[in-house]
Order: structure tokens, then sequence, then C-alpha cells
């Protein structure tokens, strides 16, 4: 392990999630799990999507949502314990500079979004065939929309003062777009209405691109998804890279 | 050789309140610096400026003559914080909260100053026990080891001591005094002016954020304090011997500067008629300089 500032941060937050890996890791494997054994008892016989059979369809949709949203998950609620505790100043003491801060806090829930995803893999594809067309398209949208919602976290985490307000963030903001980002059905299947609608959320791209990687088919083509991926990945990048640059609400 | 600390012109306010107004110090290499004043006065304001958790809205600090702000990767280095806040990561054990601690110095083989440090505090049993099972003072202990990882040169303490036991001061005073003779330059925040005086060499007073006074601790106590005569008589004591002399719970207190004055005083004393019952000799201590200072009054009469 070479040392510094980044390495160390890196190994922190994930030595951090994997100490409390049942809350962690298995918890959202679980919870992935009973969405796909519920949806595919309803579902299956009913629906093809794409050719591809309902449960097959709905595994990629699982593990994508569970990068995205446990990538979230580790960088908002390490920051917000570490402000609420005051445990922070142990990472602002140092001469750890905000580029270094922001790349091991998203590398971590990049890691834990892999972590997590890989389990939910695991646990899930004895159910369904499923194909590994074009490997490529997956760790490239795993790892960029990881580290998209790994970043959110890290404003989420910065902005919030008290837990409520992460969670708020969370639930109004995270959860509605990955929910009705097509990790359950295609968007073709929905109202001209909601297929424009959804067209307007970059998650839908993250989930469409990373199935892709496996059916070699996709409601968008797999440039286009990665066109709309890159450019928030960097904005986002761009956007937090300047709240701490400034120090916002990390130092006065 | 610059100096371990300077501090030009650093003013910083919170909204309305003036936490510091145009703050000037130097403090050298090797000094065990008081920093006191009231709570509010702006000491931790002042210590997190240098430590480079506030910026100030104007002014510079300097850390062995590298800017907090330009150049803070140097002082960061060169610069051992410890928080007054009881604050510790509920994640790790204290060995791992002090590797990954030194880890974010960019320092990976240091096993022997941590198991150092361990010793010195009275830390070695509990080494691997997570922090979340600590005492209080224990937890205040691993605070102090996790500012000493690096080996900086310049250690600050914002109030160290607050709400600790005996043992745990004595202990820590040990082994801070111990640094300060290896080099180690100590600046010290603490409410105990007794604990301040006893170890510091020079002492910066703050005041809503302002220098009020600053001196060697000798010389404070010179100008500021006097020695004082306490005594309690049998009898009243005559008006024309109280002036200048206060009377609290039946002990009479003169102050004096030359302990000439001592004996003419007892003889008047006796002369009115009145039997000593018990007596002492106050000496000058740095409460009274600092309720003196605070109060805004001027020097002792000794000046």
């Amino acid at each position: 392990m070479s040392y510094g500032g980044f390495s160390t941060l890196l190994y922190k937050e994930v030595l951090r999630f994997w100490k409390v890996a049942s809350q962690t890791v298995a918890a959202p494997v679980l919870t992935a799990l009973l969405y796909l054994l519920i949806f595919s008892h309803v579902l299956e016989g009913h629906v093809k999507v794409h050719g591809v059979a309902y449960t097959a369809f709905l595994i990629p949709g699982l593990v994508m949502m569970s990068v995205l949203q446990n990538a979230f998950a580790n960088s908002s609620s390490s920051l917000i314990q570490s402000k609420v505790t005051g445990n922070i100043v142990f990472i602002l003491l140092p001469p750890i500079s905000y580029l270094e801060f922001f790349a091991a806090y998203v590398l971590a829930s990049v890691v834990r979004g892999f972590v997590v995803g890989t389990g939910v893999l695991l646990a899930t594809f004895w159910f369904a065939p499923l194909t590994f067309a074009e490997p490529v398209w997956i760790l490239v949208f795993a790892l960029m929309g990881g580290a998209i919602l790994g970043s959110l976290g890290v404003i989420a985490g910065i902005w919030a003062d008290k837990f409520d307000q992460l969670a708020a963030f969370q639930n109004f903001l995270i959860m509605p777009l990955t929910f009705l980002s097509g990790v359950f059905y295609s968007i073709n299947s929905l109202p001209p209405f909601w297929q424009r609608v959804s067209h307007w959320n970059p998650v839908f791209y993250m989930i469409d691109g990373f199935r892709h990687g496996f059916f070699g088919v996709s409601d968008a083509s797999p440039w286009l998804s990665l066109s709309v991926v890159g450019a928030c990945l960097a904005l986002l990048t761009a956007f937090t890279l300047n709240l701490l640059k400034r120090g916002y609400k990390l130092r006065a | 050789m610059s100096a371990a600390i300077r501090i030009q012109q650093v003013s910083k306010s919170f909204g309305n309140v003036q936490a510091l107004d145009r703050v000037d110090l130097e403090i050298q290499p090797g000094e065990f610096f008081g920093l006191l004043g009231p709570n509010g006065a702006g000491k931790t304001t002042l210590i997190s400026a240098l430590a480079g958790l506030v910026r100030p809205d104007a002014g510079s600090l300097r850390v062995m003559g590298h800017d907090v702000q330009a150049d803070y990767r140097a002082a960061r280095r060169l610069l051992g914080v410890v928080p007054q806040e009881l604050v510790f990561d509920p994640f790790f054990t204290v060995r791992e909260s002090l590797k990954i601690q030194s880890g974010y110095f960019g320092i990976g083989d240091n096993e022997s100053w941590i198991d150092e440090i361990l010793e010195n505090l009275g830390l070695t049993t509990k080494a691997n026990a997570n922090m979340r099972m600590l005492s209080g003072g224990m937890k205040r202990r691993v605070l102090v080891a996790q500012a000493l990882v690096h080996r900086p040169p310049v250690i600050v303490l914002d109030e160290p001591t607050a709400g600790v036991d005996v043992e745990l001061r004595q202990t820590l005073w040990h082994f801070i005094r111990r640094l300060n003779e290896a080099g180690h330059t100590i600046v010290l925040t603490t409410h105990y002016l007794e604990e301040a005086e006893n170890l510091c060499t020079r002492i910066a007073m703050l005041k809503a954020g302002r220098v009020v006074a600053l001196d060697t601790t000798a010389n404070l106590l010179r100008r500021f304090s006097v020695h004082s005569l306490r005594l309690r008589t049998d009898g009243a004591m005559p008006a024309s011997l109280t002036r200048g002399a206060a009377e609290n719970g039946g002990w009479w207190s003169f102050p004096f500067d030359s302990f000439d004055e001592v004996e003419p005083l007892l003889a008047s004393i006796r002369a009115a008629g009145c039997g000593i019952g018990d007596l002492e000799i106050g000496k000058p201590d740095l409460e009274e300089v600092f309720v003196r200072v605070m109060q805004g009054q001027q020097e002792g009469r000794a000046s």
C-alpha cells in the first residue's frame, strides 16, 4: 500500500463500510433479491422486453440500481456522520487537497457500489439465463454511474447539516430518479408523455447503457447514453470540486 | 530562523460577531506559550485559522514560515492540533485511528513512534480497543496522540485538560513538557490558570478578539499582580489602617510591593491594639492578573 492522503482516505472509507458490511452490503443485496422474487413472480411469462425474458431483463436493472443507491449512500452517510460527530476534523487538519478528498470519497463510493452490485449479481443470476454480450459497457456504465452518485453523495453529505436533510435528499431526489429510470420496465412500454419525461432522467441512460452490456439491445443507443452520462459526470465533478475548493460548509 | 507561529493582522467575523480583530502574535521555536481568555474571546477561532479550519477575512498566518493557505501542505505537516471537542471515529480501534491519521500525513512506517506515544499517554493496554469503548479521559488521550503521529514541531492544545482527572492531567503535562524540552513549540489554551502559570513561559490574553496582554509569565505577574499580607485579627481593625486593604470572610488583605513594608504594617496593627490571630503571605497569581486584564484595569501598584 502506498501512503498518502488520497490512498489512506480511500482505504479508510472502504474499511468503514466493510466493518459494517451486514448493513452496507448484505442488506441491499437482500433488498434487491426480494424485488427480484416479487416482480419476477408476478410478471415472468407475461412480459418480454426486447425479446428478453422479464426476469433476465430485470436483473441488470436491479444490479445497477444497487450500484447507484449504494454509491450515493456511502459518501453521503460517511460525510454527514463525520460532520455531525465532528471527526471530520481528522481529515481537514492533514495536508489533504480538495482533489484528493474528492477522489477518495468518490472512488470509495464506486467500490461500495461494485461490491454490492457484484453481490446482487451473484444472488440473482441463478434465476434467469443471463448473457454478457458487450461487457465493456457493463464496466463503463457501472463505473461512471457509481462516480456520479458518489459525487452527488459528497454534495448531499456536505450540504446537509442534519440526518433528516440528507434523508430528504435521498427520498425526494435519488429514489425517484433511480426508480423511474427503467429498472423494472422498458420505457418504450410507457405512454409517450412519460417516455419523454424519462429521457430527461440521466439515471435512465445509466441503466439502459448498463443493460446494453448484457443483452446487446437497449432503448437508447449506448453511445447516446455514454454521451449523456459522461456529460453529467463532468458537470457534477466540476460542481463538487468547486464546492470543495471553496471549503463550502467545511472550512468556515 | 523563522518564527514557529507568526500571526499578522488577522481578522475574522461570523455574521455580526467579530471573532478576531487584527490579531498580531509571534511565537518563537521552543516556546511554551499560553493563550488565555474567557469563553468567546477568540482562542479557538485563532487556532482554527492557524489549522486552516477557518479562513480569515484579513491577515496572514504562518507556521515555521509557511503560509497556512498558500503553502498549506507544509504548514499542516509542521502543525499538530488537539481539538477542544472530544471527537472520535467510532468505526476504528485506537491503533487503527493512529495509523490512519499517520497515513493522511503520508507517513506509513511509524509503528515504533505510535508505540512510544501510546506508552507515554498510558494507552498501551487500549491500543486494540474500539474508540467507542473508551472513557472520556481515554478518548482525550487518543486525541492528543492523533495530533502527534506526524511528529509536528509545533503543537497546539485547545483546552486539553477540560474535564479530565488529575492523573491524566499529570501524565499529559509530563509528556508535553518532555516534548517541549526536546524542542517542540507548545501553544496551550486553558481555563486552569494555575496550569498556565506553571507551564507557560509567555502568555497572550485575548478579549473580544483582541490581544489585550502579551508578555512573559514572570513579567505579567510582576506588572499586574502584587504580594499581599493576609491576616485575621482578634479585635476590630481601626479605619486608619484599612485604607487600600480588602476584607473577605474575616481576613484582611494588605497589598505590598516590597517586603520592607511588612514589618511597619505589623507594628502599626499591634500598636492599634489588635492581636493577630492568623497570618499568611499571598503571592502574585495569574488569576489575579487575568481578572485585572479582563476588567481593563491598568497595571498593578507595582509599576
